[in-house]
C-alpha cells in the first residue's frame, strides 16, 4: 500500500499528489515514471516523477482526469493509498551542461518538462522554458517552471494569459532571439510534439521528446508501448522514454495511442454514471 | 492383500505394491480426464480439464509396473519418487502421496497441470512400450487438487534456523522453487517481485482455461507458509540493485529467476499498426489484469473478427485459444515450419483444433496491411516448404519463390518467442552474459558473480516451467553448500 500524503487541486481537473513510496524517492532521477495502480481491478498506468524526497520517502505526482483510473486518482485524498506504485522506471533523462537549452511543456505535459528543466537548470543551462494551456485556469506550475527558468514564455490558446497561441508559436520567437540553443526538450500531447519536431527541424536544432503510449507493465514485458524511432523498434519503457524527437515516428504512434478510444469511452461513462448514481466518491 | 503383509511391504521399496499381475495392468486402458466439451469452454475461461476424480485415480494407478528401476524418476527434471507417489495412491493415501511429490517439487497443482510430461516422465514409461504411458501428470495434479480441497497441508518442518539471508529475483516457478527449497534448508528467504502480484509466467503468461490463478494463489501461499516473504512491485535492478541486496541489506546469496520476458517481433512491415500484439501483452492483458471482465476490470483490450497468431509454440497455442474466447469469427495460426515440428505440446495442439483454431501450416507473415486509420487489415504470407534438418535436427523452413497468400485480419498476434529481460544485467556490474542476453552459469548454477546464482529463462533463454523449477532445486542446494561453507570459513 502507498499512502497519500498530501493532495491539492493545481487546476480543473488535474491534481498533484504526494504519494509515500521510500525506496522510489530514494532512487529517483529526473525523467524517471512510476507505473501505479489505484485500486483492486484497476489499469497500470505510467506517471512521471515529478519530484521526489528521499528524507521523507515521498515522489510527486500531477494527475490529468482524462480517463476513469485518472478520474480515479483524482478523487483521492490524503489518507487513501494507491494499491501498487513500482518504479522507478525508464532511463532518466541525460543532464549535461550544453549552454542553452529550451523546455517545451504542453497542457499537463508541463508536469514531465519540470523535473527535467529543474535539472538543466541545476546542471548550469540556461534554460528558456516554455510552456503552453489551453486558458489562464489551466497554466499549471507557472513559479516552479519560473524559478528554474532564465526566461519563461507562457502561452494560452484563447489568450487569457500570456501569449494567445500555441507553445510552437512562442518558440519561433525564441529561436529567432536566441542563436545559441543547443538542445530543445518537449513534452505534451503527441500532436504539440510532433510540431514542435517539425520546427526544430528546419533548424536542425537537437530536440528530444518524451514519449506517452499505451503502456501496461512498465518493464519491457509487454512491447505495447513499442514506437518506430529511426525506423528501429524501440520500447518506451525500457529505452525511452525520451528519444530523439527528429527520429520518432509521431503519426503512428498518434495512431496507436488510439487503439482503446472506444473501451476508454466504455469505461469512463459507465464510472460516471455510477459516480452520478452513488452521488458521492466511488 | 492382508494388512500385514501390506505392511511389510511399505519397508521394502522394490516388491510390488498393486494387486493384480503386470499383464493384467497392462490391460487396462489409459483412463481420460474429465475435460470440457469444446463448444462450451471456448466462450469462457473456465479451467478445460476437470483431471481426475478419486475413481479415474484409482484405476489410473493400477496400471504402473512399478518398475524395479523407476525410468521415469530419472526422466523427471526434478527426479520425484513417482512409483513411490502412486503406490500411495494406490493406497488411497492421499496425504502421504502429495508430501512425497512435494518433497521433490513444491509446485505439483501447478506442474501437474503444465509440465510437458509426454515429453519426460511418460515418455519413457514401460507401460508406453505396448499401451498408452501411464498418466502421471494427471495423478500428480489429482493429489494436488486433493490437498487444495482437503486443506490437509502442513508445511515441512524446518530444523534449524541459518541465521543467513537469501534474496530471489522473481516469483515465478523457478524463484519460488528457490525460495521453498532454501526456507526449508533453514535459510531467511525474500522473493523480490516485479508485477503486484506473484506467480511470474504462470500468473502473467499461462491462460486461466489451463492453469487457474486460484491454483497459482494457493501454491504461492504455501510458499509463504514457510515463512519466506514477497515483496511485490519491487524491479531489482531499478528499485533496488542487487549490489545493494548484499551490501545494504546483508543478503549473502542471490538467486536470479526473472525469466524471458521481452517479446521478440518480426521486423516486418506493419507490425506497429493498431490491432498487432506481442502475445506476451495479449495474454498479460488477459491473464493478469484480467481484461476478458472488462469493464468490470479497467484493462481494456480490443480483439476483431478475425484473429492472425503467428507462431507454434505453447505461447502461440494460448495467444489463439485466448483469442477464441473473446468472441472472434475465426481464429487463424500461422506458422513456418509443418505441424510435426511445433515446439507446443501435442496436447495443446489438439486442444487448439478441438477449439476451432484454423491452422495454415508452411506459411510464413511477410507483411502486415492497414487500412487508412492505421489498423490491421490484412497479412500476407509466404508459402514455405522443409528443406534440410538444422543443428537441432528440425527440418529448416525454405521459402518458395513467389507463392503468397494474403488473408484478412483484424488482430495480429506475434508469438514468435520471448528474449530474457536485460534489466539485471546491465545493473550488475560483473555478471557476464551471452550475446543473446543470457546469465551465464556454470553446473551448479553460479554465475560469474561470487554469491549470485541463476537459472531457468533468464540462463536458458526459452524452456519449461519444470526445468524452471529444477534450475531452482539446483540453485537451492548450491547455495545451501555455498554459504554452509561461508559460514565455517568465517568461524575458523
Amino acid at each position: 500500500m502507498y499512502p497519500v500524503i498530501s493532495k491539492t487541486t493545481i487546476a480543473p481537473g488535474i491534481s498533484r499528489l504526494e504519494v509515500e513510496a521510500p525506496l522510489i524517492a530514494k532512487k529517483r532521477k529526473p525523467g524517471n515514471f512510476v507505473i501505479v495502480m489505484p485500486v483492486e481491478k484497476g489499469e497500470r498506468i505510467p506517471l512521471t516523477i515529478v519530484e521526489s524526497d528521499p528524507e521523507n520517502g515521498t515522489i510527486t505526482l500531477i494527475v490529468q482526469a482524462i480517463g476513469k483510473t485518472t478520474h480515479i486518482i483524482n478523487k483521492m485524498e490524503a489518507g487513501d493509498h494507491f494499491i501498487d506504485v513500482v518504479g522507478p522506471l525508464g532511463e532518466p533523462t541525460p543532464i549535461k551542461n550544453v549552454g542553452t537549452v529550451v523546455c517545451v511543456g504542453g497542457g499537463v505535459g508541463t508536469a514531465v518538462i519540470y523535473p527535467m528543466a529543474k535539472a538543466l537548470k541545476e546542471a548550469g543551462n540556461r534554460v528558456i522554458g516554455i510552456i503552453g494551456a489551453r486558458n489562464r485556469e489551466m497554466v499549471i506550475l507557472k513559479n516552479e517552471m519560473a524559478d528554474c527558468s532564465d526566461e519563461l514564455h507562457i502561452t494560452t490558446d484563447d489568450g487569457s494569459y500570456g501569449l494567445k497561441g500555441f507553445v510552437t508559436d512562442a518558440l519561433a520567437q525564441v529561436i529567432d532571439e536566441n542563436k545559441t540553443i543547443q538542445s530543445v526538450y518537449t513534452t505534451g500531447p503527441l500532436p504539440m510534439m510532433k510540431a514542435v519536431a517539425e520546427q526544430t527541424r528546419k533548424f536542425e536544432l537537437h530536440t528530444m521528446a518524451s514519449l506517452n503510449p499505451i503502456m501496461m507493465d512498465g518493464t519491457g514485458m509487454c512491447g505495447a508501448c513499442r514506437v518506430s524511432v529511426g525506423g528501429e523498434l524501440k520500447f518506451t519503457c525500457v529505452d525511452g522514454p525520451e528519444f530523439d524527437a527528429h527520429k520518432v515516428n509521431f503519426n503512428e504512434l498518434i495512431q496507436r495511442n488510439k487503439t482503446y478510444f472506444n473501451q476508454e469511452k466504455k469505461s469512463l461513462d459507465a464510472y460516471n454514471e455510477k459516480c452520478k448514481t452513488r452521488g458521492a466518491n466511488v | 492383500m492382508s494388512e500385514r503383509k501390506r505392511a511389510r511391504n511399505n519397508g521394502k521399496a522394490n516388491e510390488r505394491v498393486i494387486h493384480l499381475k503386470p499383464p493384467e495392468r497392462m490391460k487396462i486402458p489409459r483412463q481420460q480426464p474429465i475435460e470440457k466439451e469444446p463448444d462450451y469452454r471456448v466462450c469462457n475461461f473456465e479451467e478445460v480439464s476437470d483431471g481426475f476424480d478419486v475413481n479415474l485415480a484409482s484405476e489410473e494407478a493400477l496400471r504402473c509396473l512399478e518398475c524395479k528401476d523407476p525410468v521415469c524418476m530419472k526422466a523427471c527434471p526434478v527426479n520425484i519418487d513417482i512409483r513411490a507417489f502412486i503406490r500411495l495412491i494406490y493406497k488411497k493415501d492421499y496425504d502421504s502421496a502429495i508430501k512425497k511429490i512435494r518433497e521433490s517439487n513444491y509446485l505439483p497443482a501447478i506442474c501437474g497441470r503444465v509440465c510437458p510430461q509426454e515429453s519426460l516422465c511418460e515418455n519413457v514409461c514401460l507401460v508406453g512400450k505396448r499401451n498408452e504411458p501411464l498418466a502421471i501428470g494427471k495423478l500428480e495434479r489429482f493429489v494436488a487438487d486433493y490437498e487444495l480441497k482437503n486443506g490437509n497441508f502442513s508445511p515441512p518442518e524446518i530444523k534449524e534456523n541459518k541465521g543467513q539471508k537469501v534474496a530471489v529475483v522473481g516469483a515465478g516457478p523457478g524463484g519460488l522453487t528457490a525460495a521453498a527449497d532454501l526456507a526449508i534448508r533453514g535459510y531467511e528467504v525474500t522473493i523480490y517481485e516485479a508485477l503486484h502480484e506473484a506467480g511470474g509466467v504462470l500468473k502473467y503468461g499461462i491462460p486461466e482455461f489451463r492453469l487457474p490463478k486460484h491454483i497459482v494463489d494457493a501454491e504461492v501461499d504455501r510458499v509463504k507458509a514457510l515463512g519466506v516473504k514477497i515483496e511485490t512491485n519491487v524491479i531489482i535492478g531499478r528499485t533496488l540493485t542487487i549490489d545493494e541486496l548484499f551490501d545494504e541489506m546483508d543478503f549473502e546469496a542471490v538467486y536470479i529467476g526473472t525469466g524471458a520476458g521481452s517479446p521478440r517481433f518480426m521486423n516486418i512491415p506493419g507490425e506497429n499498426l493498431s490491432g498487432v500484439y506481442s502475445a506476451s501483452e495479449l495474454l498479460t492483458r488477459v491473464n493478469l489484469m484480467k481484461a476478458y471482465k472488462f469493464p468490470e476490470y479497467d484493462t481494456p483490450l480490443k480483439i476483431g473478427n478475425r484473429v492472425a497468431v503467428v507462431g507454434g509454440g505453447d505461447v502461440a497455442m494460448d495467444a489463439a485459444r485466448t483469442s477464441a474466447r473473446l468472441g472472434p469469427e475465426v481464429v487463424n495460426l500461422f506458422y513456418r515450419r509443418s505441424r510435426e515440428e511445433m515446439p507446443a505440446r501435442i496436447e495443446e495442439i489438439h486442444h487448439a483444433e478441438e477449439e476451432g483454431i484454423h491452422f495454415h501450416l508452411l506459411t510464413n507473415p511477410v507483411e502486415i496491411f492497414g487500412d487508412e486509420n492505421g489498423w490491421v487489415k490484412a497479412i500476407k504470407c509466404q508459402k514455405m516448404e522443409l528443406g534440410e534438418p538444422d543443428e537441432e535436427g528440425r527440418r529448416r523452413p525454405v521459402p518458395i519463390d513467389g507463392e503468397y497468400i494474403t488473408m484478412d485480419a483484424d488482430t495480429v498476434v506475434i508469438a514468435i518467442g520471448q528474449s530474457p529481460n536485460p534489466i539485471i544485467q546491465q545493473t550488475t556490474p560483473g555478471l557476464k552474459t551471452t550475446d543473446w542476453g543470457t546469465i551465464i552459469v556454470d553446473e551448479i548454477g553460479a554465475t560469474s558473480r561470487e554469491g549470485i546464482f541463476a537459472g531457468g529463462d533468464i540462463s536458458r533463454g526459452g524452456a519449461t516451467v519444470i526445468e524452471a523449477v529444477s534450475d531452482g532445486k539446483r540453485a537451492s542446494r548450491s547455495i545451501d553448500e555455498y554459504l554452509t561453507e561461508k559460514k565455517a570459513v568465517l568461524k575458523t
